[in-house]
């Protein structure tokens, strides 16, 4: 009984059915424990948490650089950058924009750079549903290769304020 | 067990003792310290009120993500959500749950309650805490949502008023330990103690680990928000803050674990199939989720992927080993129980003899059922470090934890009202008809809740947003689960209203017991020819709950290889 006193020799092994359920949950715990590091090497989506120390200020005038020197159009009075194939790329978020568009090849990788230069943010490229999170501070660099092509958007995930709902930016594909 | 406690005159912390403030319950004859009775009447009140000013924020919050209705301003949205977070998720569960262990150490082990006063100290404060926060929020001072994520910054009463919270439950769970320290010095009771408080102890114990991750993180918080200090690093915020987040989950699983065996119990007489592997699987909750704020960090910059891995899965998922070995536990000792009592036919026979007209029964069975396919299921895959990517801060995650936190905890702790109610205030409840249909309502409303946000989720609706609109890029199927979300919380808070109305009008105007047992809820029948114990020897009896959590391993691993296939179709990312 849960509530009373138990028998003086309640120790004993599991038997039976218990003992079968025992061992299959804990074959099954096994395969769910195996499947993160098969995918760290085999699998291709990966969260790392490559990131650097660096400060809003900083990041800000990085962002600055890589658009003056990206720039090639833009999008409803942003601008868009796009940097070369295998380079960086650099996207700011702040209360309440992404900055700027980001103009990609399908099938070539980038290195995203991803910070803050006011609260915490997050990024969420819609509509394939990748998140990340958005640190003021730190320079989060997601290594990433658009296989489909197209107009994308990004919402802010992470609350940042009254008018957070309206953070949207967006990368082109081509 | 009375012959041999007889041997032993009386000491200070026995109910027996000369003097003792105590009265013996008309309907199960346990002695009842009126000390503790009155706390846990004071706490369990005080945990309702707050479930009704967490419920009505809840039914204006699904009116307003239900796009169709969009009731709320976005600044009113953003306060009310903050509120309650804040009510549900850590004012009501840590109320009842100090009730649920002021009880759990003094009537199954026939102690008093250590101290009267450390009892005061200790409800003061989460008093205050807990009112001084909800008028910050309300004032529109602490629009930071629950987490109050830096640099965010509220109003410095909105940390102290958390601080007084966590520290206040502290307190409780000092006096929860040392009313075991000196049950066991007096010996109230001989040998191991019962399942029930072994549970509560576990809680007790995590609850420790979690409540001082809250003090780490909101102390040098407050300190910073009155000027005094510098601001802390945002990142090491999310690592301490979930620490206080997450562990304080499994505060409430443990709770609720324990919640599920005592109303088996009181229900269909079940008793725990073997004692070792109930006690062992509560042992293993203490020993591995130590770490489950990386859960939440999972797709955060500055912690590597080995430390991802390893702190969301650390030693072979044994956390969640232990919920699978209660699964299987709790619905074999009631399937057990049932067979005894001649409840034998087929496979699930015994399912349909239940006692499903008693509400506490049926809030349990709910619980245990949504918990485990819906919160669990989703809960696992969720915190698998990879497939966070397609899940982070989508309404995937409130999906999953509505149906942990709500359908399971809040649901098994209003079922143990319905015998909490009748047993210390000593009054019968009112609308006995709607009451047996209360958790039916709440649970249902809920489910539709949680399944309406997790395949809004999916789509990859986020979760704390006001208005999706302005992305533009959700489609009718994005609206229709939100839509599905907004009815299934009007059905929710129509069962929360439910249960409030009759707790409360109970305790006004429910018939005096005086001195009879409480009115029966209706438990199990024996019927004739019943087997009776001889079956506890069958250890392959509980064919049901084989079948039961068979398919449950089967939903398991098609919902998590289905999100690893859903993971492989994004872009690859490093």
């Amino acid at each position: 009984m849960s509530l009373t006193l138990p028998a003086r020799d309640w120790y004993r092994p599991p038997e039976g059915a218990e003992k079968l359920w025992i061992g299959l949950a804990l074959l099954w715990c096994f395969v769910l424990s195996l499947m993160m590091p098969y995918w760290h090497f085999r699998g291709k989506q990966n969260s790392r948490g490559e990131a650097y120390a660096v400060t809003p200020t900083a990041f800000a005038e990085r962002t600055q650089a890589f658009v003056a020197a990206n720039q090639v159009g833009e999008h409803n009075g942003i601008p868009v950058a796009e940097p070369a194939p295998g380079g960086d790329a650099y996207l700011l978020a702040r209360m309440w924009a992404w900055y700027p568009v980001l103009k990609l090849r399908k099938g070539e990788t980038y290195r995203l750079h991803l910070s803050s230069a006011d609260l915490q943010h997050g990024f969420s490229l819609q509509p394939l549903n990748m998140n990340f999170q958005v640190l003021p501070g730190y320079d989060h660099v997601l290594t990433l290769t658009p296989t489909s092509s197209g107009e994308f958007t990004i919402v802010c995930n992470e609350f940042c304020g009254i008018g957070h709902e309206h953070m949207i930016g967006k990368i082109l594909v081509e | 067990m009375s012959s041999s406690s007889s041997l032993h005159a009386p000491l200070p912390a026995s109910l027996a003792a000369p003097g003792a403030k105590a009265r013996t319950c008309a309907t199960t004859g346990l002695g009842v310290c009126l000390t503790a009775q009155r706390f846990i009447k004071l706490n369990a009140v005080a945990a309702v009120v707050f479930l009704l000013f967490g419920g009505i924020a809840a039914i204006l919050l699904a009116l307003t993500r239900w796009q169709a209705v969009h009731l709320l301003r976005a600044d009113w949205f953003y306060r009310i959500l903050t509120f309650h977070g804040l009510n549900m998720l850590i004012f009501w569960i840590l109320f009842f749950e100090v009730a649920i262990l002021y009880f759990a150490c003094t009537v199954p082990l026939r102690s008093r309650l250590f101290s009267s006063k450390i009892a005061w100290l200790s409800f003061g404060m989460m008093l205050v805490g807990a009112v001084m926060t909800d008028v910050v929020i309300l004032q529109g001072k602490a629009d930071v949502l629950m987490t109050s994520y830096l640099p965010l910054l509220a109003h410095p009463l909105f940390y102290l008023g958390i601080i007084l919270m966590a520290v206040g439950t502290l307190i409780g769970v000092f006096n929860f330990f040392a009313t075991l320290y000196i049950a066991r010095r007096d010996r109230t009771y001989e040998g191991s103690v019962p399942l029930v408080t072994f549970g509560a102890t576990a809680a007790a114990i995590i609850a420790v680990v979690t409540l001082l991750h809250g003090a780490i993180v909101m102390i040098p918080t407050f300190t910073f928000s009155m000027g005094w200090t510098a601001q802390p690093d945002p990142m090491w915020y999310r690592m301490i803050w979930w620490g206080l987040g997450h562990q304080s989950q499994q505060v409430n699983v443990c709770a609720m674990v324990a919640v599920w065996y005592l109303i088996a119990y009181l229900a269909t007489g079940a008793k725990p199939v073997n004692e070792t592997v109930c006690r062992g699987a509560f042992v293993l909750y203490i020993l591995f989720i130590n770490l489950a704020s990386a859960h939440h960090l999972l797709v955060d910059p500055g912690v590597g992927a080995s430390w991802k891995i390893w702190n969301t899965s650390y030693a072979m998922y044994l956390a969640v080993l232990a919920s699978m070995i209660h699964g299987f536990t709790v619905p074999a000792s009631v399937e057990m129980a049932m067979r005894a009592k001649g409840h034998g036919r087929g496979l699930f026979g015994w399912v349909v003899a239940l006692p499903w007209r008693n509400p506490a029964f049926s809030a349990a069975a709910l619980s245990v059922v949504i918990f485990g396919f819906v919160g669990g299921i989703t809960g696992v895959t969720l915190g698998t470090q990879q497939i966070n990517i397609i899940a982070h801060n989508t309404l995937r995650i409130t999906g999953h934890f509505h149906a942990t936190v709500v359908g399971g905890t809040t649901l098994a702790f209003m079922g143990l009202a319905y015998y909490v109610i009748p047993l210390m205030f000593r009054r019968d409840f009112i609308w006995r008809g709607a009451a047996r249909l209360q958790p039916w309502l709440f649970g249902g409303g809920l489910l539709l809740v949680s399944l309406g946000m997790s395949f809004a989720g999916s789509l990859g609706v986020a979760r704390r947003v006001y208005d999706i609109e302005h992305a533009g890029v959700y489609g009718p199927a994005a609206h229709l689960f939100l839509g599905i979300m907004g009815i299934g919380a009007i059905i929710a808070v129509v069962g929360l209203l439910l249960f409030v109305v009759l707790c409360v009008g109970t305790l006004l105007a429910g018939p005096r017991q005086n001195g009879r047992p409480m009115s029966n809820w209706g438990v199990a029948q024996e019927l004739p020819g019943a087997p009776g114990e001889a079956i506890h020897a069958d250890h392959w009896a509980m064919k049901g709950t084989i079948v039961l959590t068979l398919v449950f391993l089967l939903c398991f691993a098609v919902y998590y290889f289905a999100n690893w296939k859903a993971l492989a179709d994004v872009w690859p990312v490093r």
